[in-house]
């Protein structure tokens, strides 16, 4: 053991042989798992084909679902058909998750005075959280203009969204409530010793952090929602679906159905995609660069 | 101090976040049976050294050998090390949702697959001496700082790990609460427990340690007794960290 193990100047670092070794065996590990991850991905995908192109029945499904002429011309109606489910998403999307957030923070509020209040809000989401999508889109749309009523619309479209918005806010407050109550109470404690009222302790710090926590089984939802847009053809509104279903009543070949069906998978993967990189992001902040 | 194979050595251990390195070049001997304390200014990398030892992080170069082994090896398996390593942070980092007891049993009976009856058996009896066996069943959210400090101690030493790692355990506590904590890793000492610990407490460090080192620009800098380090320091930074320290009326 020196005494003084650095007086005079140190030399410029160079990686040594252990850690070129170590990178290097790394880089194999890393290769190796690539190998095998690509050889067992096409192993179950020629599994696949061979099954599935192989079965007795192959070639007139071939011809009922994926016959490439019907699906180019179901096309374009198609893609007409979705802008209006992307429409629908653009608005039901962000009026369900303040609608939800609302109620959610309605169902949070402490004090016999919002008792009312937290009852309703209680009931709300017991109630649309158990009703069947289905049944009450077909309520809406048939049952609101049965009505009659004066100034109220009785286009399926608007019935439509409304439905999904009632629907869908009762899951989506449950999931902020969720994240509300998994901010530890000595946070509420904290802000409310630095002075600040109720609303600001929710606003500034409860929400901030609740919300980040449920972003993933947010972006779940709207991609739920996404596909649910379709559901408003019960009320004749033509959507994909709709148009698919269109195309085939003419034709009785099912590939329109396919290529819309597609379609809300490639409308949903940017969406599962950014709540992964989100939830990663995060993951990051938290964990101050350990393994663990 | 027995001449025995070290229990944990680093040897040239260079770690960077980024284009920023905070160990360059660090060799260091931990020998059995001793206290190993690691002093240096805020961000000196003590915490950072404490983390690659218990393969949290992964060092860039170098090595670091538990028990001969080298464990930076890529091919070792980082769970098993971690077995024969206890650690406690400064933010003790109990679960919440279990019991003191429970918290302290999970690693013996999940991990060391000791029966429950014999892992609770061990963790009252290290409770008890440590004045703590009326709270086995209590929830840490219902202990004091100083508590909850000791529970996360005995976790650490429940499994008899070869060294324990020790990071700023009093950081977080007030005075009356650090000394009942210091007193328990006197008492660990003792026992003959190998241990390494960063501390900014520097009259306990000088009393408990074998070992003093000072960390400064990537390397240990001075390294010695503590009547060496703290009595008569060799180089420039390490007497400029320590009057500074006095001054502050911390020495
Ligand atoms: N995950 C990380 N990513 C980037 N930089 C980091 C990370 N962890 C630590 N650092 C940096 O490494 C340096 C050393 O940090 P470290 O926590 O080891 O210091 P320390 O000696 O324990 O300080 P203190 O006495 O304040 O606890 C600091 O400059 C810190 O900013
Ligand atoms: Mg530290």
């Amino acid at each position: 053991m020196s005494a003084d193990p650095i007086t005079e100047e140190r030399a410029p670092y160079a990686p040594s042989e252990r850690r070129l070794a170590r990178e290097a065996y790394r880089r194999s590990r890393t290769r190796r798992s690539a190998l095998i991850a690509t050889a067992s991905t096409l192993g179950v995908a020629a599994v696949l084909f061979l099954v599935i192109t192989g079965s007795p029945g192959w070639p007139v499904t071939r011809k009922t679902f994926l016959d490439p002429h019907y699906a180019r011309e179901a096309l374009s109606p198609v893609l007409h058909g979705f802008v209006l489910n992307l429409e629908l998403l653009a608005v039901c999307g962000p009026t369900i998750l303040v609608l939800g957030l609302l109620i959610a923070a309605a169902r949070t509020l402490r004090g016999p005075v919002f008792l009312p209040v937290r009852l309703l809000a209680t009931a709300y989401v017991d109630f649309f959280r158990g009703f069947p999508l289905i049944i009450l889109l077909l309520l809406t749309v048939f049952g609101v203009p049965a009505l009659q009523l004066q100034g109220v619309t009785n286009d399926p479209i608007l019935l439509g969204g409304a439905a999904l918005v009632i629907n869908y806010s009762a899951y989506v407050a449950e999931v902020f409530r969720a994240g509300i109550e998994s901010v530890h109470p000595s946070q509420r404690a904290a802000a409310r010793s630095l002075g600040l009222g109720y609303a600001q302790t929710m606003r500034f710090v409860v929400l901030p952090q609740a919300v980040r926590r449920v972003v993933p089984a947010l972006v779940n939802d709207m991609a739920s929602l996404q596909k649910d847009t379709g559901l408003v053809y019960v009320g004749g509104a033509i959507d994909a679906v709709a148009a698919a279903h269109i195309q085939v009543a003419s034709s009785f070949n099912y590939t329109p159905l396919v290529v819309a069906g597609l379609g809300f998978v490639i409308l949903t993967i940017p969406m599962t995609r950014y709540a992964d990189w989100l939830t990663r992001r995060m993951d990051r902040r938290r964990a101050q660069g350990g393994i663990v | 101090m027995t001449v025995t194979a070290p229990v944990l050595r680093f040897e040239s251990v260079r770690k960077a976040f980024g284009e920023q390195v905070i160990l360059d070049d660090v060799s260091l001997e931990v020998p059995e049976h001793s206290v190993t304390v690691l002093i240096g200014a805020s961000g000196s990398g003590k915490s950072t050294l404490l983390r690659c030892a218990n393969l949290l992080e992964e060092i860039d170069d170098g090595a670091i050998w538990l028990d001969g082994e080298d464990v930076t090896d890529p091919r070792v398996d980082a769970d098993a090390v971690r077995r024969r390593i206890g650690v406690v942070f400064q933010a003790y980092n109990l679960f919440p949702h279990l019991t003191v007891l429970d918290n302290i049993t999970l690693g013996p009976r999940r991990v060391h697959r000791l029966p429950r009856a014999e892992a609770e058996r061990r963790a009252l009896e290290l409770l008890d001496r440590l004045g703590l066996a009326a709270k086995a069943g209590e929830y840490p959210d219902r202990l004091s700082g100083g508590q909850q400090q000791r529970v996360a101690l005995v976790r650490a030493i429940v499994s008899e790990p070869r060294v324990l790692l020790l990071d700023e355990i009093t950081a977080a506590l007030d005075p009356e609460l650090v000394t009942e904590v210091l007193a328990v890793v006197r008492d660990l000492k003792e026992q003959g427990r190998t241990m390494v610990l960063a501390t900014h407490e520097m009259a306990f460090a000088r009393d408990v340690a074998d070992q003093v080192c000072f960390l400064a620009d990537g390397v240990i800098l001075e390294r010695g007794t503590s009547e060496q380090v703290f009595g008569d320091p060799q180089h420039e930074r390490t007497r400029r960290f320590l009057s500074r320290l006095s001054e502050a009326g911390r020495l």
